[in-house]
C-alpha cells in the first residue's frame, strides 16, 4: 500500500499465482482460459452486470496473465475503492465459470491464438522466450489450437480452486487511500480467504541454438538474447544500468548507431528482461530483408562494444531520465500498484522511491565497468522472422570462444 | 492547495501559448502543435509532413542531431512527436527544473536546418516505417478506407504516404513545405503541469521573435463521403481486418459530445453494444468504433477483426445492430453508465500532467477554447437522449464505407 495523497484516484493490482507457468504441460493456455472465465460473471453480479457495475464506479481496468501470474488491475476516483475491491474480492473467491459460457470463452482463446500469428513482432518474442529461460518459464501464456480446444469446464474449475489461492497471491494498492481504513477493508474481504499452492514447478532446459522462421514480410525481425542477472541480483542495477545505456533514450548506443547514422530501421531496443529467479537481455529490431545481415552485424557489435565499459556523460544522461522516471510515477496511481506488487513478488518487499533513488546514485562508471570486464555480453541467441534466415555463424565468435 | 489557473498569451509573432499552470504538479508537460499534416499537402510530396516531423529532430544552424538527442536524454526528458491528417505535434515532459531548458530546445530544433546527409539517412528510417506497417494489421487498409471515404477531399491522403512519394521527395521540397506551413500564426505552445508563465513568456518571445508570420489559409470543407465494400487480398494474413468509416461530426459541432457517448454505447471496447454481441461470444477478436473529429468534417471510425470465414457474417451482424440503434436510439440507462465512464476516465487521465497538456493543446488547436476539467464533465453530464438522437439523424452509421483485408477476398452484398 502507498498513500498518494496529492492524486484524486486509487488503483489496484491483484495477483494470483496462476501464470502460465502452472498451466499443465497437456494444457498451456488454460491460465488465460481461465482468466477469462472468471471475468464472466461473480458473487451477485452475473457477466453483464459485473462489466456494468466496473463501468458504474468508473473503473480503468484491465486483466493479463504474465508467466507467473494472471492479474487484475483497476483504477477508480478513491471514493469507489472499497466498491470496486468487493467486486475483485468475488472475483478471485466467487466466480460464477458459467457453463454456457465455455464456448464462447473457447472462441475469444482461438481469436487471441489468431491475431497473435499476424503480430509478427510477438510471434518472433514467443520463439525468443522459449530460448531465454528453462520451461515452464520461457512458456508463452497463449496455448496452442489443440490445447484451447481440449479445455473442459472441469479443467477450468479446478485451475481457480488450485491456483486462485492467498499464497503467492498479491494484492497492491495506491492513491488517496488511507492505511488503517483500507486495511481493515481488506481485512474484511480477504482475512478468511484460505488455500495453498498445490503443485511443485519441475524445470527442464531452455531451447538452444539460433532459429529463423520463414515469413514473406517485407521487414526482417531480429531478436537476440543472452544471460544476464534477475532483479533480485546485487548487480542488477549495473546491469541495467549498461542496457540503459546501450538502449534508452534517443543518445542511446543502439538508436545513435543503427538508426541515426545508418538509417537501418524504425524501432530498434535492448531490455532487461527478468523472473524471478533469473535474468536475460533481449534485444530487437525490424528492418527490411536486403539490410537485415547489416542490421545484426551492427547490433551485435555495440552489445559486444559494452564489454569495454562505458562512459561518465552516457550515464549521466541516463541518471537523468531515470530520475524523472521515478518522480512521474508518483503522477500515476495505477503505474505505483503496478511496480508495487512486481517488486514484491520479484524480492519479497517493496522497495520505496527513495530507496531506488538513492540505489541509482550509488551507481558509477567504474562499478558499471567492473560489471562488464567481469560479465562481458556473451552466449548469443539469435531468432529472426522474415524471406531469409541471415549468417548467424560468427555470432559466438565464429569458433574462437 | 494551490488552484489550477489557465494562462493564455499571443506574442508578437503571431505564436500562440496556452497554459494550465498546476503548482502541486510534479513535472512540465510541454508541446508544439503546429497546425499542417497531410491534408496541407499535394500528390507529389506526400508524407513530407511526417518526414519533415523526423527532420526537426536532426539538428539547427547551432546544433548536430546528435546534440538534439544528447540535450533531450541530459534533462531527462521524455520526449517524442507524431503527425496527423492535420496536426504535427512535439512534444516533451520534463520535471519542473527543467522547463525553460526544455523549452529552449524545442523552441531551436523547430527551425531546423535540413542537412542534406541527414536528409537522405533519414529517408531509409522513414521507408523502414512504411515496410512495419505493412506487415502489421490492419496493412494499409485504415489508409485505404479513409482514402475511399474522403475521395477528393483533402482528408484523403495518406499521412505516412508511400515507397514512391518519399523515395522522390527532395531536401528542396520539404524546405518550400516548411516555408509554407511552418508560420509562427500557425504553431500553438500548450503546457500543463508545474509551470513558471511569465518565465516562459518571455524566454519563447525572445527566442522566436524572428519567426515570420504568414497566411496558412487551409480549406476545411465538409466531406461528400462515399460509401461502398472493398476487399483487399493480403495472402500471409491470418485474420480478417475490417475499417468501416461513417460520417460524423466536425471538430467544432457541438454535438461532439454526444457523438463521443454514441461511440462508447456502440462500439466500447469492453462493454457496448458490439462488445455483448461480436466479443464477448468470440465471434470477434476486436470490434470497436470511435468519433474522430478534424476541422470542417469527422468521422466514426470502426474496427473489426475476425476469422475470414466469418467476414460475411460479421458484417451483416454489424449492419443489423448499427440499424438497430439507428431505429431506436440509446436507453437511459446505457447513456449514464456511459457518462460515468467517461467523466471517471477524464479524472484519471489527468493526473499525468502530460496528458493534460495534450488535452489543453488539442482544444485550443481546434476550437480556440480552453475547457476545465470540470466544465468537460458538465458537458457530458448534460447530454440527453435525444441529443443521441439527433446524433444518429445527422450521421448515420448505417452508411459507410468499408474495407476489409485478409487472405482471401470477400465477396459481400
Amino acid at each position: 500500500m502507498q498513500s498518494m495523497p496529492w492524486l484524486e484516484s486509487a488503483a489496484i493490482s491483484v495477483l494470483v499465482p496462476a501464470g502460465s507457468q502452472r498451466d499443465p504441460s497437456e494444457l498451456p493456455g488454460l491460465a488465460s482460459f481461465t482468466a477469462e472465465m472468471v471475468q464472466r460473471g461473480c458473487g451477485n453480479l452475473n457477466s453483464r452486470q459485473f462489466v456494468d457495475e466496473l463501468d458504474r464506479l468508473g473503473a480503468a481496468r484491465s486483466a493479463s496473465v504474465t508467466n507467473s501470474h494472471t492479474r487484475f488491475s483497476a483504477a477508480v476516483p478513491s471514493s469507489r475503492l472499497e466498491e470496486t475491491l468487493a467486486i475483485y474480492r468475488d472475483l478471485l473467491r466467487s466466480p460464477h465459470l458459467p457453463e454456457a459460457q465455455l464456448e464462447d470463452s473457447r472462441m475469444v482463446a482461438m481469436q487471441e491464438l489468431l491475431a497473435m500469428e499476424d503480430d509478427l513482432a510477438q510471434k518472433l518474442l514467443r520463439e525468443l522466450r522459449l530460448r531465454l529461460y528453462p520451461d515452464p518459464y520461457g512458456r508463452g501464456t497463449t496455448g496452442s489450437p489443440e490445447s484451447v480446444q481440449a479445455i473442459s469446464h472441469r479443467d477450468v474449475a479446478s485451475h481457480v480452486e488450485d491456483y486462485y489461492v492467498p499464497e503467492n497471491s498479491i494484492i497492491s494498492i495506491a492513491g488517496k487511500i488511507e492505511f488503517e481504513a483500507v486495511t481493515s477493508i481488506i481485512e474484511n474481504l480477504f482475512g478468511d480467504w484460505e488455500g495453498a499452492l498445490q503443485s511443485d514447478i519441475y524445470q527442464t532446459p531452455p531451447r538452444d541454438g539460433h532459429h529463423h522462421i520463414q515469413h514473406e514480410s517485407s521487414q526482417t525481425q531480429i531478436g537476440i538474447v543472452y544471460p544476464s542477472v534477475p532483479y533480485s541480483h546485487p548487480d542488477y542495477f549495473l546491469a541495467r544500468s549498461a542496457i540503459g545505456i546501450l538502449s534508452d533514450g534517443m543518445s542511446s548506443r543502439l538508436f545513435t548507431e543503427v538508426r541515426e547514422k545508418r538509417g537501418l530501421c524504425y524501432t530498434v531496443y535492448a531490455m532487461c528482461h527478468t523472473i524471478k529467479e533469473e535474468g536475460c537481455v533481449l534485444a530487437y529490431a525490424g528492418t527490411t530483408t536486403d539490410r537485415a545481415q547489416e542490421t545484426l552485424d551492427v547490433m551485435l557489435a555495440e552489445i559486444r562494444r559494452l564489454g569495454d565499459g562505458v562512459f561518465e556523460d552516457e550515464l549521466k544522461r541516463l541518471k537523468a531520465r531515470m530520475k524523472t522516471g521515478l518522480i512521474m510515477q508518483q503522477e500515476s496511481s495505477s503505474s505505483r500498484s503496478i511496480s508495487m506488487a512486481s517488486d514484491w513478488h520479484l524480492l519479497g518487499y517493496v522497495r520505496t522511491l527513495e530507496e531506488l533513488s538513492d540505489i541509482l546514485d550509488k551507481v558509477n562508471t567504474e562499478s558499471i565497468n567492473q560489471y562488464l570486464s567481469d560479465h562481458p555480453p556473451q552466449q548469443f541467441k539469435v531468432v529472426t522472422l522474415g524471406q531469409h534466415a541471415l549468417d548467424t555463424s560468427g555470432v559466438n565468435g565464429g569458433g574462437e570462444a | 492547495m494551490k488552484d489550477v489557473t489557465f494562462r493564455q498569451h499571443t506574442l508578437s509573432s503571431g505564436l500562440q501559448i496556452v497554459a494550465e499552470c498546476n503548482p502541486n504538479a510534479y513535472s512540465t508537460g510541454m508541446a508544439y502543435f503546429v497546425k499542417t499534416g497531410a491534408r496541407d499537402e499535394t500528390p507529389d510530396i506526400s508524407g513530407v509532413s511526417h518526414f519533415l516531423e523526423h527532420m526537426v529532430f536532426k539538428g539547427t544552424p547551432t546544433r548536430t542531431a546528435e546534440q538534439v538527442n544528447q540535450q533531450l536524454d541530459q534533462i531527462g526528458s521524455q520526449s517524442n512527436a507524431f503527425t496527423s491528417e492535420e496536426q504535427t505535434v512535439y512534444y516533451c515532459a520534463v520535471l519542473p527544473e527543467y522547463q525553460l531548458e526544455a523549452l529552449e530546445l524545442l523552441s531551436d530544433i523547430l527551425r531546423p536546418l535540413l542537412r542534406q546527409g541527414d536528409f537522405d539517412t533519414e529517408k531509409h528510417v522513414i521507408l523502414e516505417e512504411i515496410a512495419k506497417y505493412d506487415d502489421q494489421p490492419p496493412f494499409g487498409a485504415h489508409e485505404k478506407a479513409l482514402a475511399y471515404h474522403f475521395q477528393d477531399h483533402p482528408l484523403a491522403k495518406s499521412v505516412l504516404g508511400t515507397r514512391e512519394t518519399v523515395s522522390a521527395l527532395t531536401r528542396e521540397q520539404m524546405l518550400e513545405y516548411f516555408n509554407r506551413r511552418y508560420s509562427a500564426g500557425n504553431i500553438v505552445l500548450a503546457m500543463a503541469g508545474n509551470i513558471d508563465f511569465e518565465a516562459v513568456v518571455a524566454q519563447v518571445e525572445s527566442q522566436t521573435s524572428h519567426w515570420e508570420n504568414y497566411n496558412t489559409h487551409r480549406d476545411t470543407p465538409r466531406a461528400n463521403p462515399n460509401s461502398g465494400f472493398y476487399s483487399i487480398e493480403k495472402p500471409s494474413a491470418h485474420q480478417q481486418y475490417i475499417i468501416q468509416i461513417s460520417n460524423g461530426p466536425a471538430a467544432e459541432d457541438k454535438n461532439r459530445y454526444a457523438s463521443r457517448l454514441l461511440g462508447l454505447i456502440f462500439g466500447d471496447e469492453n462493454n457496448s453494444r458490439l462488445f455483448w454481441d461480436l466479443i464477448d461470444t468470440g465471434k470477434a477478436e476486436y470490434a470497436v468504433v470511435e468519433p474522430s473529429e478534424y476541422q470542417g468534417t469527422g468521422i466514426f471510425l470502426s474496427y473489426i477483426c475476425c476469422q475470414p470465414e466469418n467476414t460475411s457474417e460479421i458484417l451483416d451482424l454489424y449492419q443489423k445492430l448499427a440499424r438497430d440503434i439507428q431505429e431506436h436510439g440509446v436507453t437511459q440507462e446505457e447513456l449514464e453508465l456511459a457518462k460515468s465512464k467517461v467523466c471517471s476516465h477524464i479524472v484519471l487521465r489527468a493526473e499525468r500532467a502530460a496528458s493534460r497538456m495534450f488535452s489543453i493543446g488539442n482544444n485550443w488547436v481546434q476550437r480556440g477554447e480552453y475547457t476545465s476539467i470540470q466544465q468537460s464533465i458538465e458537458r457530458f453530464q448534460n447530454v440527453t437522449v435525444s441529443d443521441i438522437a439527433e446524433v444518429l439523424e445527422k450521421y448515420p452509421l448505417t452508411q459507410c464505407t468499408s474495407v476489409a483485408i485478409g487472405p482471401t477476398r470477400i465477396e459481400h452484398k
